[in-house]
């Protein structure tokens, strides 16, 4: 059975299915949605099932010759850097289309474009042909930037534009890097012209094409993350964007900058990431400080949510820059905790931004008075992604501290700064919001969550318990995967050192072995 | 001279030009058939005009693994003939389909239209199957001078007028460069026939090679004007908004592809010698080429001159593929060319569709919240303009990936660079197409789809070419690569 086709097409089907509904239809379209999305959730339940865990490589693999001209193959897989995040994409999808209850705009077009999205995503995760990796990753541009544009707020096209600018001159260069990797590796090696991701992590290209290759693959990947300085997109989008784009943008778009990194522009030119991990881990320790303090004095509250993205995804870059075992794994437990945490958060304060129509803090306060179940939801949320032990995000920002201090010592221990100021600005966020006198007459009648609001928010809270107190299911199925790649790239990141010495230790002999012979 | 000497030549061979005379001969049928027509319509015309092409479609496709030379070597019957043959009847049968139904809103309402169509056509697949300088520039004039014809059709229109005067005058100027560049190219080599020029242009030297290249500058000129690449582009704009929606299409389509037909053959064929002269005045034009059309496309508050502009930015892309040259460059110039008429014509189905008598509707602002009014129609346009933007799974980016490819494989690095920045810039303004047709209000009324036809077969072609080509490129891509490889 090809399950990752199945898991990937399944929504794009719902999608197709979806166009052909009639437009006025809004509840069966909306149940069509879920049942759709639902779907691919129970299949990727099965791919964790027969997952085998002691796999290193990659599993599930299909393959089809789909441009033979050139090498390009339609060629999927996951591995245990990939698996859970195939996982939190279906897992998040459903969510957000239960969430979308709330959409009475156009509601067949947004279902739609959410399914179409989630293709795409789910395409660029399994994707191990580094053009059909290409193909998903520009698909999923298109339904967000529509999204945003459509659905968004005041400055919907403002954000929407500068969203797909942005993106798509990094992965534009990114294409022609790919051309000029799959062309060295035919003219060097000889073999025929493949895009298969398995053989080029075998290629290793001169330093100085590293060197060009991975900053064109890194300026595509650091802008969807995204780093300091290249993310003022997301604030922006994130604030414009309705709240299933929000989700989706937070919870799993991102993480296509972070794996990008991690699947691609590391492995691929790792002689290059070797000299540029110190750089990354720098900016990735500027984001944390500047994320968290740039959050602290946001009056929006998406954009505060916002901004903690870009203080939380440094964090997953710090991990991946220390290229170590706790490091690595902690940087993918992370990834999937901001997903879920970050996705939550942006349920949560879409919850009252549907029920006040503003997102200004300022307009808030007491509101535990009206809204106690609410208030507490909301408050198992922020304290996931403050990383309170007991909670998810902590078992991953502990993976990473310890991680990042074997190895970036001084950014580890400016990064804990960050734990601190992220507990701040949430706590502080927090109580402006809900606690203090009920001043606002607006609010005096906001009613509480509905029983369907609750549904959306209940699995993601049974994860986080789940993830932050038995973490262990996850990380066993990691485990072998990330050794593998850790000592991929340990050995071909060694390899000029070992080329030198090995060079210096054969002529050693043959000048010592010359006065024997005569 | 004896009679027998100016008699005809030994290699008269009627097959080699079976689809030109099949084409003409349908092009001067419809002449004759207005003159029996009564009444307005001339929808009949229309339909004899594709059973026509589809006629010579099918004798291309029968003749595909025939190969022969003819006339004195002045026509080859070969697979990139062929390929560019096929072309041109797909471009021009959708132009028909999509005229049938636009003539409606116009008051163009003379049977010349089809007839000039299709004599058109004819000089575009003189141009692509010519293998003489002479009758090269033979296929030119019969395409253009019923071009310059067809932009002016619209008699009542005075912006239609000023179309085809000045693409007349500079059309006429241009050629002037063509003519004498081939004159040049004569006094270097002796020779017309592209072949004995092919074969005599390495050993030349001294005051004869200084006469080929300067021919071969103007040759580059003359091209130059028809593919619209800058700066040889500025007729360009006024042209594609004053002349008939369904005219422009043509143009942008058809002129621009048979352009590039007979530029290709001569200068990545024939002049392959001279390509280090070449290439780097080809690398410039491109640059100039690509950044002159998307800049200024951004700029556009008019449909029609936001396509011209495009249309002038993807023969940048299309020069990229010159100048990475060898048989990846031309097969992806090939493939490109497709893909770009696919798209292209889509784009301009649309925006006949939009219009109605008495309004055109041709400003960005008329298409605002287009989209959601007319499903159909606004998700034919998502698929053009992401296409034309190079947005995948869609054909246009297939073709922009094979064009960049061969610039990576042959070392232009800095030119791809160039070209997909240059891609960076031209999604700004097709995507405003979509913000205005998605993300704005207005209250554009249209005639219903339903009431068109023509127009519905057209698009549905359009569309399903350019979701299948971007999905599937393979048999097309390969097909390309036999046609260039029969250039020898």
């Amino acid at each position: 059975m090809p399950l990752l086709s199945l898991i990937v097409f399944t929504p794009l089907a719902g999608a197709l299915v979806l166009m052909l509904m009639p437009k006025e239809q809004n509840s069966s379209l909306r149940r069509g949605a879920l049942a759709f999305s639902l779907v691919p959730f129970a299949f990727s339940l099965c791919l964790l099932a027969r997952f085998n865990s002691a796999e290193a490589g990659f599993q599930f693999t299909e393959q089809a010759a789909w441009i033979p001209q050139f090498g390009i193959a339609y060629k999927v897989a996951v591995d245990g850097i990939s698996l859970f995040l195939v996982l939190l994409t279906t897992f998040l999808t459903p969510l957000v289309v239960l969430a979308g209850w709330d959409v009475h705009k156009r509601v067949k077009e947004y279902m739609v474009f959410m399914l179409l999205m989630e293709t795409g995503m789910l395409g660029a995760f399994v994707a191990v042909d580094l053009f059909l990796f290409y193909v998903f990753w520009e698909i999923m541009l298109i339904p967000m930037y529509f999204l945003v544009g459509v659905w968004g707020g005041e400055r919907r096209i403002y954000a929407a534009l500068k969203l797909v600018l942005y993106t798509m001159t990094g992965s534009l260069l990114m294409l022609v890097a790919i051309l000029y990797l799959v062309i060295l590796h035919h003219r060097s090696t000889g073999a025929p012209l493949t895009f298969d991701l398995v053989q080029l992590y075998n290629f290793s290209a001169p330093l100085t094409a590293q060197r060009w290759l991975f900053a064109a693959f890194a300026l595509a990947f650091a802008i969807k993350v995204p780093m300091f300085p290249l993310h003022t997109w997301l604030p922006d989008a994130h604030t414009e964007a309705p709240t299933g784009g929000s989700v989706i943008l937070a919870g799993v778009l991102l993480k296509m900058g972070t794996y990008g990194f991690l699947r691609f522009a590391i492995p691929l030119f790792p002689l290059a990431a070797r000299e540029a991990l110190p750089f990354i881990a720098a900016l990735a320790v500027v984001g944390i400080v500047y994320g968290a303090l740039v959050s602290m004095v946001q009056p929006d509250l998406k954009r505060l949510v916002a901004y903690s993205s870009v203080s939380h995804l440094g964090f997953v870059m710090l991990g991946m820059a220390a290229l170590n075992t706790p490091g690595v794994e902690g940087s993918i437990y992370q990834m999937l905790n901001h997903g879920l945490s970050t996705g939550a958060l942006f349920l949560a304060v879409g919850v009252i931004y549907e029920r006040r129509h503003t997102r200004l803090i300022s307009d808030f306060g007491g509101l535990w008075q009206q809204m106690p179940i609410y208030a507490a939801i909301f408050m198992i949320v922020m304290l996931s992604s403050v990383g309170l032990p007991g909670l998810n995000g902590f078992i991953g920002e502990f993976l990473i501290l310890i991680g990042a201090f074997q190895t970036h010592r001084v950014a580890a221990i400016v990064a804990t700064s960050g734990v601190l100021l992220g507990a701040v600005y949430m706590l502080w966020m927090y109580q402006r919001v809900m606690f203090g006198p009920l001043t606002n007459p607006a609010n005096k009648n906001i009613p509480d969550l509905s029983k369907r609001e609750i549904l959306v928010f209940v699995p993601i809270i049974v994860m986080f318990f789940v993830m932050g107190l038995y973490p262990k299911p996850f990380l066993s199925r990691m485990e072998p995967s990330v050794q593998a790649y850790l000592s991929r790239m340990h050995q071909k990141m060694a390899a000029p050192d070992q080329i030198l010495q090995a060079s210096a230790t054969s002529r050693a002999p043959s000048q010592a072995e010359l006065p024997a012979e005569r | 001279m004896t009679p027998a000497a100016i008699a005809l030549p030994s290699d008269v061979s009627w097959i080699a030009i079976l689809p030109l005379l099949i084409i003409t001969g349908t092009a001067l049928l419809t002449v004759f058939a207005d003159l029996w027509m009564e009444g307005p319509d001339r929808e009949t015309l229309g339909w004899i005009g594709l059973a026509g092409l589809v006629a010579t479609a099918v004798a291309a496709i029968s003749l595909w693994n025939t190969h022969q030379s003819a006339f004195s070597s002045s026509v080859a019957l070969d697979r990139y003939g062929l390929f560019f043959t096929l072309l041109f009847c797909l471009a021009s049968a959708i132009t028909l389909l999509m005229s049938m139904s636009y003539l409606e809103t116009t008051d163009i309402r003379t049977g010349d239209y089809y007839s000039l169509i299709l004599f058109s056509t004819a000089g575009m697949v003189l141009m692509a199957t010519a293998t003489d300088l002479i009758l090269i520039f033979l296929g030119l004039e019969v395409m253009s001078v019923a071009v310059y014809v067809l932009s002016g059709i619209w008699r009542s229109q005075v912006r239609s007028n000023e179309a085809a005067l000045k693409y007349f005058l500079l059309g006429a100027f241009a050629t002037g460069f063509l003519l004498f560049g081939i004159a040049l190219l004569y006094g270097a080599t002796g020779n017309t026939t592209l072949a004995p020029i092919a074969a005599s242009i390495g050993k030349i030297g001294g005051y004869q090679r200084t006469l080929a290249l300067a021919g071969m500058g103007l040759l580059l000129v003359g091209f130059g004007f028809k593919v619209a690449a800058a700066p040889f582009h500025v007729w360009t704009p006024d042209v594609y908004e004053g002349a008939p929606t369904t005219v422009t299409a043509l143009m942008a389509v058809g002129v621009k592809a048979a352009g590039f037909a007979a530029f290709a053959r001569v200068f990545m064929h024939t002049l392959t010698v001279l390509s280090a002269d070449w290439s780097s005045i080809l690398w410039v034009l491109a640059v100039l080429t690509m950044t002159i059309g998307n800049v200024t496309a951004v700029l556009q508050r008019n449909i029609k001159r936001m396509l011209a502009y495009s249309s002038i930015a993807h023969a940048g892309y299309l020069l990229v593929g010159m100048v990475a040259g060898g048989e990846s460059g031309g097969t992806a110039v090939l493939f490109y060319l497709i893909a770009y008429t696919v798209m292209t014509l889509g784009a301009f189905a649309v925006v006949t569709a939009l219009g109605r008598r008495g309004e055109p509707n041709e400003n960005l602002d008329d298409y605002a919240g287009v989209g959601f009014r007319h499903p159909l129609l606004g998700l034919a346009m998502i698929v053009f303009m992401l296409s034309l933007a190079g947005v995948p799974p869609l054909v246009g980016f297939v073709g922009k990936f094979y064009v960049f490819s061969a610039a990576v494989q042959s070392g232009y690095i800095a030119l791809t660079v160039i070209g997909v920045l240059n891609s960076v810039i031209s999604v700004y303004y097709y995507v405003g197409v979509l913000v205005r047709m998605y993300m704005t209000e207005g209250a554009l009324e249209i005639p219903v789809l339903s009431s068109r036809p023509y127009l519905v077969a057209a698009l549905l072609v359009t569309v399903a070419g350019t979701i299948l080509l971007g999905l599937f490129p393979s048999p097309v891509f390969e097909l390309a690569r036999q046609s260039f490889r029969a250039l020898g």
